[in-house]
């Protein structure tokens, strides 16, 4: 499909979002390669490349010229390598990722994923989310960037959050070991920790879950009689590689009962990680198949759907590439990483005005190695 | 091409996630089979006691007799599947082509579940020891002739499998349960959908209630997983890792790897060749897939005569086209695993004492585009320490074994099948006793010539249901 065929309220409007992405793409190069600015790794780095970001960065596309991400950089020390010299008086997070075995993967935060859930939180629709209602985050604590995120999405939504005691290392650890009884028997203590809250008259209409999760605890709340909506949820997001169509359609026809208007529940998938922010996705409706679309959140970070081959190659509308993603902030840069999954890409439209991806699932290159969705 | 949807007791359900069933060979896609999550089986278990109360219905004689139609349907009928229709014909094609199982060999493994079928009330007979049916299906009464209350609870209202896609001669062992009045959760195979789907039709077709029946496909972690965790009693066929995560889990049998092994006593291994014959067809067999397939040959002497004998028998074999009647080796179908086999098989041979017997037959790992092959092999260990003593590969493979008669029984490990081939009364005797032998064979019996009159990996009507006791009294009920 070429892009000629989108209307032109849409193309102008692709238009102008290109025109603030290679401005804002411009503004983040310079901040992070300036010797005032920038953090220890890339003032680092500088010196390994054939050239000067400063004056050979001028577009989004002038990124290609970096190599690729390698997520591995972020293991290891010193964490503070990665802080911006403008930020080193700031507070710090430090949030991992993976760390089942080994050293886990760092990423920096001061104020990125309150400006990246903020930004989500006006997507919401308030009839499903109310303001001033509380929160569910049914999802990892410990050292997680997603327990504090969504813990600020409810805050910045007038509500307060509760959290649940979910370690995902030592879920992995039980998968690889083969130890499913063990699995269910910690499923069914995270979910009787997220039932007890539930049942606890804290006014909870909100929640995040992954969806195992959301799946584990609409099946133990049918155990006990009850269901999500009596339990008081009205909009849930969700996200992972597992938030496919099919189990999409499962959810919202039998664990719900029918889509918002039938069964008051509201859910919306997001895709996202701790390098980036958080992609929303384009409404899921019986109508399109529940088909899942994600875009991220422009300028602030893009995702591209690349040829297998050649990472700097878009594959065309429509067509199976890897997702490629790039962070523009000011307190971290990733200049194209390439995900661990694969997608369709898609066409931009009025709302989201740049490509976005959909199907997303596991790249079926190491796939089978892949342990996904475990909480 | 057939589009092939979950069955929900008895219900269709079209998934939006498909997986296309292709040929091994050509990649041309046969079907496209739904795919469902682990939450859809364990919310469909909560009306599992509405399987058995469909099947309840009927007398057990009735649904023997059902079954009989069934198995003659299953044999001979053209079988709706999915949006189409299969003769049996075109699922044998359809079967050998997702699978790399030569088409005679398929059309021998539809006989042995045509006749499992047909000859249920035989088998049950034999595995009940000839209780009255109506007694299992009642839940107790009084054998004639004999005053004694007998009760046997059921231990659930269905029986789950997850099933295997490359041996299509394993669904013999769960057709009992429907005869038993259970219903069925089966988790069909990737590779081998037919099977399952095919005899799900011969029964409905045969008059059997549809709503007693339930086929999810989907991945093995997690619809699998599922099954296996919220249905009371279940099989699973895997590998040996399957085996001991599920080993001593009650509700749970699971089936696996056969370590199947002849064994030839100091009385007649002088006389090997009278029995040549019979050791090849027990390593060859089914192209060697099954757990039935012998993967062990042991004696105390002349085993490099026996292993350079049964070399010459199979290690020229040559790969055939699987609609070819004489084709005898099966393909490899699932992308990286005979490499896989043939790395590990290297690994064995490494070792000091152990000889590969058909390595002047040519290349044993045979790579092609879309499937591999591995050539038989038979290999000799000079000592029953060697590894490969101890391994079994999914092709005709065997490993011919030096070691003494009295060390024997002590050093051959678990065996799905033992025949030994003696007449030597102590050393039988000392079999029988032996607890890491499941089926045992004393004399020149083929380790595949199963008796289907015989439990199997232990007797499905202990694992089903169990002996209780049942006391009764007159109430007298005030008359209103």
């Amino acid at each position: 499909m070429a892009s000629d065929t989108l209307t032109p309220e849409v193309e102008a409007a692709a238009k102008a979002a290109k025109d603030r992405l290679d401005a804002h793409t411009y503004e983040t190069v310079q901040w992070h390669f300036h010797e005032s600015t920038g953090c220890p790794f890339w003032l680092e780095k500088k010196k390994e490349l054939n050239f000067d970001p400063l004056t050979e960065v001028k577009v989004f596309d002038d990124l290609k010229k970096f190599p690729l991400f390698e997520d591995e950089w972020l293991r290891g020390g010193p964490v503070r390598r990665w802080v911006p010299k403008a930020f080193a008086d700031k507070p710090i997070y430090v949030f991992e990722t993976g760390g089942t075995t080994g050293i886990p993967k760092s990423r920096i935060a001061i104020d990125d994923f309150r400006t990246d859930y903020s930004l989500f939180s006006e997507t919401l629709p308030d009839k499903y989310f109310p303001k001033g209602s509380n929160w569910l985050m049914l999802g990892p604590s410990g050292p997680r960037r997603l327990r504090l995120a969504v813990e600020h999405l409810a805050q910045v939504r007038g509500g307060i959050c509760f959290c649940i005691d979910l370690d995902p290392r030592w879920v992995i650890k039980l998968i690889k070991k083969g130890q499913m009884d063990q699995l269910e028997a910690y499923k069914k203590h995270c979910i009787d920790q997220a039932i007890t809250i539930l049942t606890a008259g804290h006014d909870v209409k909100c929640m995040f879950g992954t969806p195992k999760l959301i799946e584990s605890l609409c099946l133990g709340l049918e155990e006990k009689g009850t269901t999500l909506a009596e339990a008081g949820i009205t909009g849930i997001f969700s996200g992972g590689t597992e938030f496919t169509p099919q189990w999409t359609r499962y959810c919202i026809e039998e664990l719900f009962g029918g889509g918002p208007e039938e069964s008051g529940i509201y859910m919306t998938p997001t895709y996202g990680n701790t390098l980036m922010g958080l992609a929303c996705s384009k409404p899921v409706t019986p109508e399109n198949g529940y088909k899942i679309s994600y875009y991220a959140p422009q300028p602030r970070a893009v995702t591209e759907v690349v040829s297998f081959d050649d990472p700097n190659e878009p594959v065309p509308y429509g067509e199976t590439g890897r997702v490629k993603l790039t962070t523009l902030t000011k307190e971290f840069f990733v200049p194209g990483f390439l995900e661990r999954d694969e997608g369709e890409r898609e066409m931009p439209y009025l709302t989201y005005p740049w490509e976005g991806v959909s199907g997303v699932r596991p790249f079926h290159g190491f796939a089978s190695s892949t342990t996904v969705g475990v909480y | 091409m057939l589009n092939i949807p979950a069955i929900r007791w008895g219900k269709p359900y079209d998934s939006l996630e498909k997986e296309e069933v292709v040929h091994f060979s050509t990649g041309e896609p046969i079907a496209q089979l739904s795919q469902v999550g682990g939450g859809i089986l364990k919310r469909d278990m909560r009306f599992a006691q509405r399987a058995r109360e469909a099947l309840l219905q009927f007398s057990p004689e009735e649904i023997l007799d059902k079954l009989a139609t069934a198995g003659k349907l299953y044999l001979e009928a053209d079988l709706p599947i999915g949006d189409g229709s299969q003769t049996p014909e075109a699922f044998v094609h359809a079967q050998s082509a997702s699978t790399g199982l030569p088409e005679h060999m398929c059309r021998g493994n539809m006989q042995k579940n045509a006749f499992v079928l047909q000859n249920m009330p035989k088998i049950l007979d034999s595995l009940t020891r000839g209780l009255d049916l109506n007694i299992l299906s009642r839940g107790y009464g009084k054998e004639p002739g004999r005053d004694v209350m007998l009760s046997y609870q059921v231990q659930s209202p269905v029986l789950g499998a997850v099933l295997p896609s490359n041996s299509p001669g394993v669904h013999t062992l769960w057709l009992p349960a429907v005869a038993l009045q259970l219903g069925l959760v089966l988790k069909p195979g990737g590779k081998e959908p037919w099977t399952p789907y095919r005899i799900f039709s011969a029964m409905v077709e045969a008059g059997l209630p549809a709503e007693a029946f339930s086929l999810y496909p989907g991945a093995g972690g997690d619809v699998g997983a599922a099954l296996l965790s919220s249905v009371d009693r279940a099989m699973v066929f895997g590998g040996q890792q399957t085996i001991d995560q599920y080993h001593g889990n009650p509700k749970v049998q699971p089936h696996g790897p056969g370590f199947s092994k002849i064994l030839l006593g100091d009385d007649v291994v002088d006389d090997w060749p009278q029995y040549l014959d019979l050791m090849v067809q027990s390593v060859f067999a089914n192209s060697g897939r099954s757990c039935i397939n012998a993967s062990g040959i042991w004696a105390s002497r002349h085993t490099k005569e026996i292993a350079q004998a049964i070399a010459e028998k199979i290690g020229p074999t040559e790969i055939k086209d699987p609609t070819d009647d004489e084709a005898s080796l099966a393909a490899f179908t699932m992308p990286g695993m005979a490499p896989a086999v043939w790395g590990m098989i290297e690994s064995d041979l490494a070792e000091d004492g152990v000889t590969d017997y058909t390595a002047s037959y040519g290349e044993r790992l045979v790579q092609m585009e879309r499937c591999d092959y591995l050539k038989p092999m038979v290999v000799h260990a000079e000592n029953p320490e060697k590894q490969v003593a101890s391994k079994e590969y999914m092709f005709p493979f065997v490993s011919v074994v030096e070691c003494p008669q009295e060390e024997m029984i002590k050093k051959i490990g678990y065996s799905l099948i033992c025949t030994a081939i003696t007449a030597d009364e102590k050393f039988a005797k000392d079999l029988v006793n032996a607890t890491h032998i499941d089926r045992l064979n004393i004399g020149p019996i083929p380790t595949h010539k199963v008796d289907w009159l015989q439990p199997h990996e232990g007797n499905i009507i202990e694992f089903l249901f169990r002996s209780r006791a049942y006391q009764s009294a007159p109430v007298q009920v005030a008359a209103t």
